[in-house]
């Protein structure tokens, strides 16, 4: 039983980053702009926030850091991208190129430097409980916040009327703007958002997954967090089953391989890409699924003044 | 306004034209990187070796380098751009860079090139490796010295021959010390990406495994390996400051040796296309110091060390048992040859697991 509750440990860690980073690219689409810069933003994120821990000290004002510089780099991305009116797909490019590069020019000075991981919560008596304790009561602050986080995004966006509004910017920006709705001030925000969400999942990598900082650490997981909000169909609570899933098939590979199952290793480290692209055969079938894409998802909105 | 904007824009180009003129008495050498430089790993050791290289003929030479160039397309405009620039000496530094450096030097015969860890060789175009089997035959005596439960856990990148014979030598060591030693194998399908190294170390290490070797790059599987109180070995780089009490030793990529040697070359007129797969005994790469084992099982890794660089000991001596206990065909006289080990595409006797793709 020690094995499963040591797999469980590992998944919830690996899920954890694409959990964050995919919340705030939900968020993001779901006001209708598409930013494929999230690995740029999520690098720069992990440079900046082992940057915040190793100069102060404390892994809060390191996650603090990488909230910062993903919320930076995403106005960027808002000014060319909502301001400027530039096609979406080539300034989510151009800013992922520019994160990677930007990443190793701040880390440049703390690779090889090493900080104290994330504490683990413990609560004498409940963590101590076999199987379940650990998994419930012994996480780092960033896993239980990632939950909190994607549960208040879901209040928000179906429960609130800012929430509705967002929607309905990325539904039809056009009647949005009709009914009065500041279309590209709430985009703004959204991708704001996104950028605090990528850069803080970011920073979680050096701060508590490898308490190290490399560059290039990590290593296409906001692509995956890409990947994932379309898995999810754009809904919240499809995003969390999504991400655990990920994680477990990541983590379950591993094992298996540990353990000589056959299968092989390759085609096992595809899975979660596989699984995306039946997903999306799988939503385009189903033409009553509902709520697919935003309709508005990545379409330029100029406003007639 | 436009003719003397011209005039400044000609005189501009003039002075450029000097500058490069008086550099050109200096033999220009150009490399280009897989990585970002950093603190350690493939990439930094180039990067030492390249100092080196500046250290020792540094006023005959001009050396320039390019890092993270991915392979693929971008590795093929790189080296162009570095045989624009004047350089007469190319060191293409990763094993994806083959296809690349063959085709831009056909197009330049009279630049030489130097690729590392490949096997497409041309007049003007060198290849260069080193036997780190070698070191992994060192490291399964310790590691098998070392384990209490038996279990190795080993992190592969890919399961290509340089990787497949690390393994093998590691296997083959380790059972002249215990028969029964155990190896588990993940792979990693990646050379880098810390939280996946990360995660593979906590899976041996969750699966039993007692000492952790990896063959990817970088220090995540040391830092598991520190955190859990289990013993590790390093990879390119000296890793100890991940795991003062996990690193066992690692093994030190050392290029300079060759880079020097091959500079050298060129400068005298002497240089030659060839192939060059040096070990212990030639430098192509180091062990770092033996650290957290007992003295005995640091006299049996030096003693090891010692008769590898005089030639006494060879890793891949026959009779070579493959994995169904038949012996290998043993071309090398009484051990396996170079091409056989830079082919190796099976495992040992006692590996207990499916090399993929077989």
């Amino acid at each position: 039983m020690e094995l499963v509750e040591a797999i469980i440990l590992s998944v919830l860690s690996a899920s954890t980053p694409l959990l964050i980073a995919a919340t705030g690219e939900l968020v993001t689409e779901r006001s209708g702009v598409l930013n494929l810069g999230v690995e740029g933003m999520m690098i720069v994120g992990a440079a900046c926030g082992f940057a915040g821990a190793w100069l102060t000290g404390s892994i809060f004002i390191g996650a603090l850091f990488g909230i910062i510089a993903g919320m930076l780099m995403s106005l960027i991305f808002a000014l060319m991208a909502l301001g400027l009116a530039v096609n979406q797909v080539a300034t989510g490019l151009a800013l992922t190129i520019f994160g990677i590069g930007l990443s190793g020019l701040i880390g440049a000075g703390f690779v090889g430097e090493r900080i104290a991981p994330a504490i683990h919560l413990y609560i004498p008596g409940l963590t101590d409980i076999p199987l379940i304790g650990r998994v419930l009561f012994g996480q780092d602050a960033f896993v239980y916040f990632s939950i909190a986080l994607i549960i208040a995004v879901w209040w928000f966006l179906y429960r609130t009327r800012a929430g509705l509004i967002l929607r309905a910017c990325g539904d039809n920006h056009v009647s949005a703007h009709a009914l009065g709705y500041p279309v590209l001030r709430i985009r703004t925000f959204a991708v704001m958002f996104g950028g605090a969400c990528a850069g803080l999942a970011g920073a979680y990598l050096p701060l508590a997954y490898t308490p190290f900082f490399v560059p290039g650490m990590t290593a296409g997981r906001g692509w995956i967090a890409l990947a994932l909000v379309v898995f999810s169909s754009w809904r919240p609570g499809r995003l969390v089953v999504g991400a655990y899933l990920f994680g477990a098939v990541t983590i379950l590979q591993l094992h298996a391989q540990g353990w000589g199952v056959g299968i092989p290793s390759q085609f096992m480290s595809a899975l979660p890409y596989l699984a995306t692209i039946i997903v999306l055969v799988l939503l385009s079938r189903a033409r009553t699924g509902g709520s697919t894409a935003p309709a508005a998802l990545g379409t330029v909105f100029v406003p007639d003044r | 306004m436009r003719k003397s904007l011209l005039a400044l824009a000609a005189g501009l180009l003039l002075a450029g034209s000097i500058s490069a003129a008086s550099a050109a008495d200096k033999l220009k050498v150009g490399f280009i990187y897989l990585g970002p430089i950093g603190d350690l790993g493939w990439t930094y050791q180039h990067e030492l070796a390249r100092q080196a290289l500046v250290k020792e003929l540094g006023d005959k030479i001009e050396t320039t380098y390019l890092e993270n160039v991915s392979e693929g397309p971008d590795a093929e405009r790189s080296i162009e751009q570095l045989v624009r620039a004047g350089n007469k000496l190319i060191f293409t530094t990763s094993f994806g860079y083959m296809d690349s450096t063959l085709k831009v030097a056909k197009k330049y015969p009279n630049v030489h090139f130097e690729h590392a860890t490949g096997y497409k060789r041309n007049a003007n175009l060198s290849t260069y490796s080193a036997k780190w089997w070698q070191g992994r035959y060192i490291q399964g005596l310790i590691a098998a010295k070392m384990s209490k439960s038996g279990v190795l856990g080993y992190i592969g990148s890919f399961p290509i021959p340089e990787v497949v014979s690390g393994i093998n030598a590691t296997m083959i060591a380790a059972q002249t010390i215990n028969p029964n030693i155990k190896v588990k194998i993940i792979w990693a399908n990646t050379w880098f990406d810390p939280g996946k190294e990360a995660d593979a170390a906590k899976a041996l290490i969750d699966q039993g495994a007692d000492i952790i070797m990896q063959h990817t790059d970088s220090p995540a599987a040391m830092q598991i390996a520190s955190e859990r109180g289990k013993l590790a070995f390093g990879q390119d780089s000296e890793m100890i400051k991940f795991g003062p009490k996990a690193q066992l030793t690692s093994i030190l990529d050392t290029w300079g040796p060759y880079y020097i040697e091959r500079v050298k070359a060129e400068l005298d007129g002497t240089w030659k296309s060839g192939d060059t797969w040096g070990g212990l005994d030639s430098h192509m790469f180091a062990m770092a110091p033996y650290t957290n084992m007992p003295d005995d099982v640091k006299k049996i890794a030096e003693d090891a060390q010692a008769a590898i660089i005089a030639g006494k000991l060879n890793p891949f001596k026959c009779p070579v048992l493959g994995q169904d206990g038949k012996p290998i065909e043993c071309k090398g006289g009484d051990h396996l040859d170079d091409g056989q080990i830079l082919g190796m595409n099976f495992y040992v006797k006692g590996i207990d697991d499916k090399l993929p793709g077989k």
